[in-house]
């Protein structure tokens, strides 16, 4: 499905036009929508449909490590766990993708060979973006060459804030190309952008510029993903596609550690977007700990015990 | 596992192996279970029409027995007691309702057939919020501004949309006061009432000061038209709420009633849509629209009502209907065959007139009562379901093109209970909360209830307030015009 058949020159042709529109979008109100949130958060997901549930979050998990402390050692154990989350279990389904920075892609590619996980990278100067744009694209082919298949790009919520839609559009637009074949996933950093009005908007303005994914944080700014903020999101990616009948996905990042969380994430997708989305194609959780929580409790439902955090490797 | 398979949720029904719903139940008077000396009645759960138990009916020698033993314990014991001292009584009962919460959800769902998601998350909170409230009063009456004399005994009539929650509204500020009450509950619904009862006991409440008796139609007649009764409180349908006030018309009771709605809900262009269409869904299909100002009308502005519908429709789409116990449950059963028929006759008026009928596919359970989230489009104000108050969960959706147009088709109605406005700019809810005649108007939200707020109606949808400061002018003396 490609994301450019749609045009919409009309509305980024000027400064103007794309700010009358993302200001034209209907309004997010706060409490409404938190209390949407709240409500899905308190389905009772029991049984064969945990069971669903556990296994789907799992093939959704981006995981990841974003340290300065990061080595090869690190990074190539976490891609082992991330083909084999759970050694003492071959049914246990793989994760999507591992998410390092540039300078790891080439190490972590190694590990992962053709097993189907993907290699995430984040760039454009993650997580501040505070860089000039050919620094972001020389980031973004970086990565890409090193054999990235999958790109997360922060924006300029300097920018954004300042009301320079056009500028963080232009941005989008060419790390997109500069992608080439690998997937690209914009960063908002929800918890910069403060309110939901803003949320609605950066996912129009990103979907509009070619966006494969939006995503809410780098998980280095506090709140990250929330369940209200991903609700937003997944309004904004099914109105998209009613509209130009292409899809987007989502991937809430950040903050989410337990298999309650995810699950509350799974049902507010099937509720919101529709079962379509309910796939790693589509959705993803940038986390790093949410993973043991989720084997844990996988086992749990397998075996009808708990183990301890002994018997999940840390990686 | 493949690819796109459903998330299908599994069964997550709440046990009830938490209530304890005896065979029979007699009438709580002066403290204690007496038998009824009336015939006594079945009630039902209206999700399996299985047969919950035998309660009694009161005739008129029964309600004589409580009105006295109200009027013994008023005069003895509630009436002189200081405020700070009944209000102990009262922050025990909330404490004890909160503590009893996933019991009296059960019980309330199994009888009334609401989901447990509400009882649990609505009508428990809400009912113990109220005793904590008016508890706060009871020892500070005299800063009300309706003095701090109560009228002596409270004969009291409730509806069985939320048994319980208004069981609370009515109990705690007459208590608050320094009254005693005669409290029935409705037929179709005694059990949480009957547990209440339960919690008086082990509240250690003085006998008589809340006695409870059940039964129908007749049994309310008795008890609203004892001699001996200073104040007559009624929530229910409009028609036996001028009933009641013929009833008491020439003597000295004084009244308060509660009766019934056919709110507005008002979304314009600028709204905040998917909260809007949050708001339409809360506000007709919470409680199975078995709620007394459900937003029943929604006045749509016209330049966005197609996108608003299929947002609608969309979102009733995944509404889930089914057994009143699963967590899960968003819908519950209709709570009578009787509400079920009227509801089905008025939507079958609805067609014939010619509004357009639509329900999200939705299978039913065979047994029990039961009716799908519908909505009416095309609909004219001179249509009998944008006028008559239909108590289901059926929508009609009108629209408009100006903002007078909005507040003239929403005012064209004998009731006035409450109203919704969904607008993204401040200046327009101030001046549609002006000019929208009803108790209550909800911006950008819908039927939020807070003990603190008061709550009540214009024309045929009654009379006097319930909650907040207001709500104790019903039971004080000062509080009388």
């Amino acid at each position: 499905m490609s994301t450019t058949a749609t045009d919409f020159s009309d509305i980024t042709r000027s400064e103007a036009s794309l700010r009358r529109f993302l200001h034209g979008l209907p309004g997010v109100d706060q409490v409404g929508a938190e209390a949407r949130a709240a409500s899905l958060g308190t389905r009772s997901i029991k049984t064969t449909s945990k069971q669903f549930a556990l296994d789907l979050a799992i093939r959704m998990v981006d995981l990841t490590t974003l340290e300065g402390q990061d080595t090869p050692g690190k990074v190539r154990a976490l891609a082992a766990k991330a083909m084999r989350p759970d050694p003492a279990d071959p049914t246990c389904p793989s994760v999507a993708a591992v998410c390092v920075y540039p300078d790891m892609v080439a190490t972590v590619k190694e590990v992962l060979g053709d097993s189907g996980v993907k290699v995430a990278a984040v760039a454009t100067a993650f997580p501040s973006g505070r860089a000039a744009l050919d620094v972001k694209l020389a980031d973004t082919r970086d990565a890409v060459e090193a054999g990235a298949d999958e790109i997360d790009m922060v924006i300029d919520r300097g920018a954004f804030l300042a009301g320079r839609y056009r500028q963080v559009y232009d941005e989008i637009v060419a790390v997109r190309e500069a992608c080439g074949d690998a997937h690209l996933k914009v960063i908002f950093e929800t918890g910069e952008l403060q309110t939901y009005d803003n949320v609605r908007r950066a996912s129009w303005l990103a979907m509009m510029a070619g966006a494969h994914f939006i995503k809410t944080s780098t998980g280095k700014v506090q709140p990250a993903a929330t369940l209200p903020v991903t609700l937003v999101m997944l309004e904004a990616v099914r109105d998209f596609r009613e509209q130009t009948g292409q899809m987007v996905g989502v991937k809430p990042a950040g903050g989410i550690r337990t298999s309650k969380d995810a699950i509350k994430y799974l049902v507010t997708v099937n509720e919101i977007t529709g079962p379509d989305w309910l796939t790693p194609e589509w959705f993803r959780f940038g986390a790093s700990s949410l993973l043991n929580e989720l084997l844990m409790q996988r086992t749990k439902m397998k075996t009808g015990r708990y183990s301890g955090p002994d018997y999940f490797t840390l990686d | 596992m493949t690819e796109h398979t459903g998330f299908e949720y599994a069964p997550a029904p709440e046990s009830r192996s938490i209530v304890d719903i005896k065979p029979s139940y007699g009438l709580f008077i002066n403290g204690d279970f007496v038998d009824g000396h009336g015939k006594s009645f079945k009630t039902i759960s209206p999700a399996t029409e299985e047969v919950l138990a035998e309660v009694a009916e009161a005739d008129a020698d029964d309600i004589d027995a409580a009105v006295r033993a109200a009027r013994r314990a008023y005069d003895r014991v509630w009436g002189r007691m200081p405020g700070k001292e009944r209000a102990k009584y009262l922050y025990r009962i909330a404490r004890i309702i909160q503590e009893r919460g996933r019991e009296i959800a059960v019980l309330e769902s199994i009888d009334n057939g609401k989901p447990i998601k509400e009882t649990r998350d609505v009508d428990v909170p809400i009912s113990a919020a109220h005793f904590f409230y008016y508890a706060g009063w009871a020892d500070k009456l005299e800063y009300s501004g309706y003095g701090t004399e109560p009228l002596g005994v409270a004969g009291q009539v409730i509806p069985w949309n939320f048994p319980l929650l208004m069981l609370a509204w009515k109990i705690a500020p007459a208590l608050a006061c320094g009254n005693t009450v005669v409290l029935k509950p409705a037929e179709t619904t005694p059990l949480t009432a009957l547990l209440f009862a339960e919690i008086c006991q082990q509240a250690d409440l003085p006998p008589g000061v809340v006695n409870i008796v059940t039964g129908a139609g007749a049994t309310g007649q008795a008890l609203v038209g004892h001699p001996d009764v200073d104040k007559v409180a009624f929530t229910g349908s409009t028609e036996v709420g001028k009933a009641i006030a013929r009833a008491v018309a020439g003597t000295d009771k004084k009244v308060t009633l509660e009766l019934g709605g056919k709110a507005a809900n008002v979304v314009f262009d600028d709204a905040p849509l998917d909260q809007a269409v949050e708001g339409i869904v809360n506000g007709i299909f919470f409680n199975q629209g078995h709620v007394c100002c459900a937003g029943s009308r929604l006045l749509v502005q016209e330049s966005i009502a197609d996108e608003l519908l299929a947002r609608l429709k969309r979102r009733m789409s995944t509404l889930r209907l089914g057994d009143p116990l699963d967590k899960n449950t968003d819908i519950g059963a209709i709570n009578s065959a009787e509400q079920l028929a009227k509801i089905k006759e008025l939507s079958a008026i609805g067609e014939a007139e010619g509004a357009g009928r639509w329900s999200p596919p939705c299978e039913l359970p065979a047994h029990g009562f039961w009716f799908p989230p519908t909505v009416f489009t095309g609909v004219s104000q001179a249509h009998r379901i944008a006028r008559e108050e239909i108590f289901g969960p059926v929508l009609s959706v009108l629209t408009f093109r100006t903002p007078s147009e909005a507040i003239e088709k929403a005012n064209n109605t004998p009731f006035g209970l409450s109203a919704g406005v969904w607008t993204e700019k401040g200046s327009r809810i101030l001046k549609m909360a002006n000019a929208l005649r009803a108790g209550v108007v909800w911006a950008n939200t819908f039927n939020k209830f807070d003990p603190t707020s008061p709550f009540g109606g214009y024309q045929e949808s009654g009379y006097g307030r319930e909650g907040g400061r207001q709500g104790l002018a019903a039971y004080l003396k000062g509080g009388q015009r």
